[in-house]
C-alpha cells in the first residue's frame, strides 16, 4: 500500500450503484485472464448517466475511447457509494481502470468489504461532504497515514475518517495477506 | 441487557456468550452459496490463494445454483456455467444444481428455501446481495463478494461486524389489495436506500404472522435495498409447517429479548397503507399508485427472487383471470418448482399458466432473466426508452438493460392491473 496517492479526481453524486460502476451484462468476462480483465477497466463507470458523469458539470467520460485505464486515480463520491449488488467486479473494475482511492460520504456494506478484503482500493469516508468541494479534474493528494486529502488545485485540505478496524486488512493488501500475516491460514 | 435475534445467532456462530453492535467477530459459517456470475471468480481466487490441491472446507455446506445467465447464446456466460460444472465434478460436490438437468432449480434465493438450506438459527453467506432473503427463516443471511466467499470456501470462517438492529412492526390485517412488496417499498421510502446500512432489519407484528413464507421472503429480500446487512423474521408455526413439509426437522429457535436494544423502531398499521410503487431510478423513490396512475408503459414484468414466487403469480393471476394484456407482459417463475406450480395451482378451475397464456402473457424459463438486464439476448430485457413496471427489486439506471429505460417497482397486483390497461393502474379497480 502506497502512503501517498497523487492524481486527478473524478467526482460523482449520491447512490452510485454497482450497475452504474460495472453493468451486469459485462460480468461474463473472466477476472483472471489478463486480456479479458481489461474489459472491466474499459467499462468502469460506463452506466453513470452522462449528465452526472464527472461533477459538477457532468458530461465527462471516465474512460475515453478504447482505453481500459482512466486518467483519474481518485474517485470522490457522495453518500451510499457502491450500493446494490454484491459483485466484487465493482471495486475490481475501478482498480483495473487505475483508481487507487475512493473518498465517499458513506458506503454500502458489501462494496466497502469487497474493496478492503479484495485489496482493490482504499475506501475512505470523508469527515464532511466532499463531492461539492472537489471538482472533476482537480489534482488531489491523499495521505493514507495522516488521513487527509489535499486539493492541490484549490489549496484546501480536508480531513478523512480513520479506517478503524479494517486498517490492518487495508495495510496488508487484503484479507488473505492479513490472514497469512496473523497465521490464520 | 437483552439481545436481538440477530445478535443471538451471531453470538452462537462466534462461539461467544454475547456480542454487542460494532464489535468485529469471526463467525463459523453454516452454508456458503454461490452462482454462475460470482462462482467462477470465487473459485479462481480460492485456487490462487489455497493452491491447486486445495480442498473445500465442507462439501455439504457449499451450495451452487447456476441461475443468472442461463438461457443465452453468450459464450462467456456459458463458459461461466462450464467452470461451475467442472469444479463440481472435480470436487464431487453434492449440492450442485446443473443447467439442462432435472436438478436445475433456477433463482438461488428461492431454491435455498425449497431445497432445505434455510435452517433457523444458522448463518448463511452468499455471493449475492439478495442472500438476505433467507432471513425470513429466523436465520442470519447476508451477501459477500468473491474474496470473502473464497476465504469461507477454504476456512469456513469470515469476519463480520455485529450490526445494530432496526425493528419494523406491521399491525393489523392485510387488505386484499396489499402485498409484502407494498410494505417493503413503504419502508424504503421512509428510510431511503442507505437507512439501514450495516444494520439488521427485523420484522414482526400481526400482519407478518399472517403472511406465508414467500411473502415474508419478499420483505427480507429487499432489506439490501435499504442497505441492510440482513433482514430477519423470528420463526413461528407458519415457518415450522413449511420446514416440516420439506423435511427440515432439526433447527434452533431464537427470538429477541423484550429488553433488547434497537437503533430505531418503526410501526405501521397496514389498513392505512395503499398500493405503492418505487419510481425511477431508485427503490426509495416511493409514491402511492394513485399519484402515478395513467403513466404510459411499454412492458410489464413479473419475476425474480423478489416477485417470481408462487404467491406473486397467484396475485397476478387473480387480476388477469379472463382479461387480456395490452402491452408485452413477461411471466418468469423464479424456480422450476414454481414453473410446475403454475400448472398445478388453479383459480376457478383454470391453471395459473392457462390464465397467463389466455391473457396473452409470455411465459419464460426459470432464471434471474431480465431483473438485472443480462446479456443482450436475455428475455424481457429493457431496450431503448422502455417504460417498465416490474415486481423485481432494483430500478437504478440500466438495471434491467437499457440505460435510457425507466423502471417502476410494484407489487404483482399492481403490475397485473397495469398490464391490462398499458398504464400504471391501481389494482383495486380489478379486485
Amino acid at each position: 500500500m502506497e502512503n501517498i496517492i497523487k492524481g486527478k479526481a473524478y467526482v460523482l453524486g449520491d447512490n452510485i450503484d454497482t450497475d452504474q460502476i460495472i453493468p451486469a451484462e459485462y460480468l461474463v468476462y473472466s477476472t483472471s485472464d489478463p486480456e479479458e480483465l481489461k474489459k472491466y477497466g474499459h467499462f468502469a463507470l460506463s452506466s453513470v448517466p452522462i449528465n452526472k458523469a464527472g461533477l459538477p458539470n457532468g458530461g465527462i467520460p471516465f474512460i475515453v475511447g478504447d482505453n481500459y485505464q482512466s486518467e483519474y486515480k481518485v474517485v470522490i463520491g457522495g453518500s451510499n457509494f457502491g450500493c446494490g449488488s454484491s459483485r466484487e467486479h465493482a471495486p475490481l473494475s475501478l482498480q483495473v481502470a487505475g483508481v487507487k482511492v475512493v473518498v465517499a460520504e458513506s458506503y454500502a456494506r458489501i462494496f466497502y468489504r469487497n474493496s478492503v478484503d479484495g485489496g482493490f482500493l482504499t475506501p475512505f469516508e470523508g469527515n464532511e461532504k466532499l463531492n461539492d468541494k472537489i471538482k472533476t479534474g482537480d489534482e488531489v493528494e491523499v495521505d493514507l497515514t495522516r488521513n487527509t486529502i489535499k486539493n492541490l488545485t484549490s489549496g484546501k485540505d480536508h480531513q478523512l475518517c480513520p479506517l478503524g478496524s479494517v486498517y490492518d486488512i487495508v495495510k496488508s493488501g487484503g484479507l488473505f495477506n492479513y490472514a497469512r500475516k496473523n497465521k490464520m491460514i | 441487557m437483552g439481545m436481538t435475534i440477530t445478535e443471538k445467532i451471531l453470538a452462537k456462530a462466534a462461539r461467544r456468550n454475547g456480542v454487542k453492535p460494532g464489535e468485529t467477530v469471526w463467525l463459523d459459517v453454516d452454508v456458503l452459496m454461490t452462482h454462475d456470475v460470482c462462482g467462477p471468480p470465487t473459485i479462481a481466487i480460492w485456487k490462487k490463494e489455497f493452491g491447486d490441491q486445495a480442498k473445500v472446507w465442507d462439501k455439504q455446506k457449499l451450495v451452487i445454483f447456476p441461475d443468472h445467465y442461463i438461457f443465452t447464446k453468450n459464450v462467456h456466460a456459458n463458459r461461466n456455467v462450464d467452470v461451475l460444472r467442472q469444479f463440481a465434478a472435480e470436487h464431487n460436490l453434492p449440492n450442485y444444481y446443473d443447467v439442462g438437468t432435472e436438478r436445475y432449480k433456477g433463482v438461488c434465493h428461492l431454491a435455498l428455501a425449497e431445497e432445505g438450506f434455510n435452517v433457523p438459527g444458522t448463518v448463511l453467506f452468499g455471493t449475492d446481495s439478495h442472500t438476505c432473503t433467507s432471513g425470513a427463516f429466523g436465520m442470519f443471511a447476508t451477501g459477500v463478494g468473491n474474496t470473502d466467499a473464497a476465504f469461507i470456501l477454504g476456512t469456513g470462517k469470515i469476519w463480520e461486524k455485529i450490526p445494530e438492529s432496526m425493528k419494523f412492526t406491521f399491525n393489523g390485517k392485510m387488505p386484499e389489495y396489499l402485498t409484502a412488496k407494498d410494505l417493503i417499498l413503504q419502508i424504503l421510502g421512509d428510510i431511503t436506500t442507505d437507512g439501514a446500512t450495516y444494520r439488521a432489519m427485523e420484522f414482526d407484528g400481526k400482519a407478518i404472522s399472517g403472511m406465508n413464507m414467500f411473502e415474508r421472503m419478499t420483505l427480507t429480500n429487499m432489506t439490501i435495498e435499504g442497505g441492510g446487512m440482513n433482514g430477519i423474521i423470528a420463526i413461528d408455526d407458519v415457518t415450522k409447517q413449511y420446514l416440516k413439509d420439506i423435511g427440515v426437522t432439526e433447527f434452533e429457535e431464537f427470538t429477541s429479548d423484550d429488553d433488547a436494544v434497537y437503533h430505531s423502531k418503526y410501526s405501521y398499521d397496514v389498513s392505512k397503507l395503499e398500493p405503492t410503487v418505487a419510481k425511477p431510478h431508485s427503490p426509495d423513490q416511493r409514491d402511492i399508485v394513485r399519484n402515478v396512475e395513467g403513466t404510459k408503459l411499454t412492458k410489464c414484468y413479473v419475476g425474480s427472487c423478489t416477485g417470481g414466487k408462487i404467491t406473486d403469480f397467484q396475485y397476478a393471476a387473480k387480476i388477469l383471470l379472463g382479461q387480456k394484456v395490452k402491452i408485452t407482459t413477461f411471466i418468469v417463475p423464479a424456480s422450476t418448482h414454481v414453473a410446475k406450480q403454475l400448472e398445478e395451482e388453479t383459480i376457478k378451475g383454470i391453471s395459473l399458466k392457462e390464465i397467463f397464456i389466455n391473457a396473452g402473457c409470455i411465459i419464460a424459463e426459470s432464471s434471474c432473466a431480465a431483473c438485472l438486464g443480462g446479456p443482450s439476448d436475455t428475455i424481457g430485457r429493457s431496450i431503448d426508452g422502455d417504460v417498465v413496471i416490474s415486481t423485481t427489486n432494483r430500478n437504478y439506471p440500466g438495471r434491467m438493460g437499457s440505460k435510457s429505460s425507466q423502471v417502476y417497482l410494484a407489487s404483482p397486483l399492481t403490475v397485473a392491473a397495469s398490464a391490462i390497461t398499458g398504464k400504471i393502474t391501481d389494482p383495486r379497480k380489478y379486485l
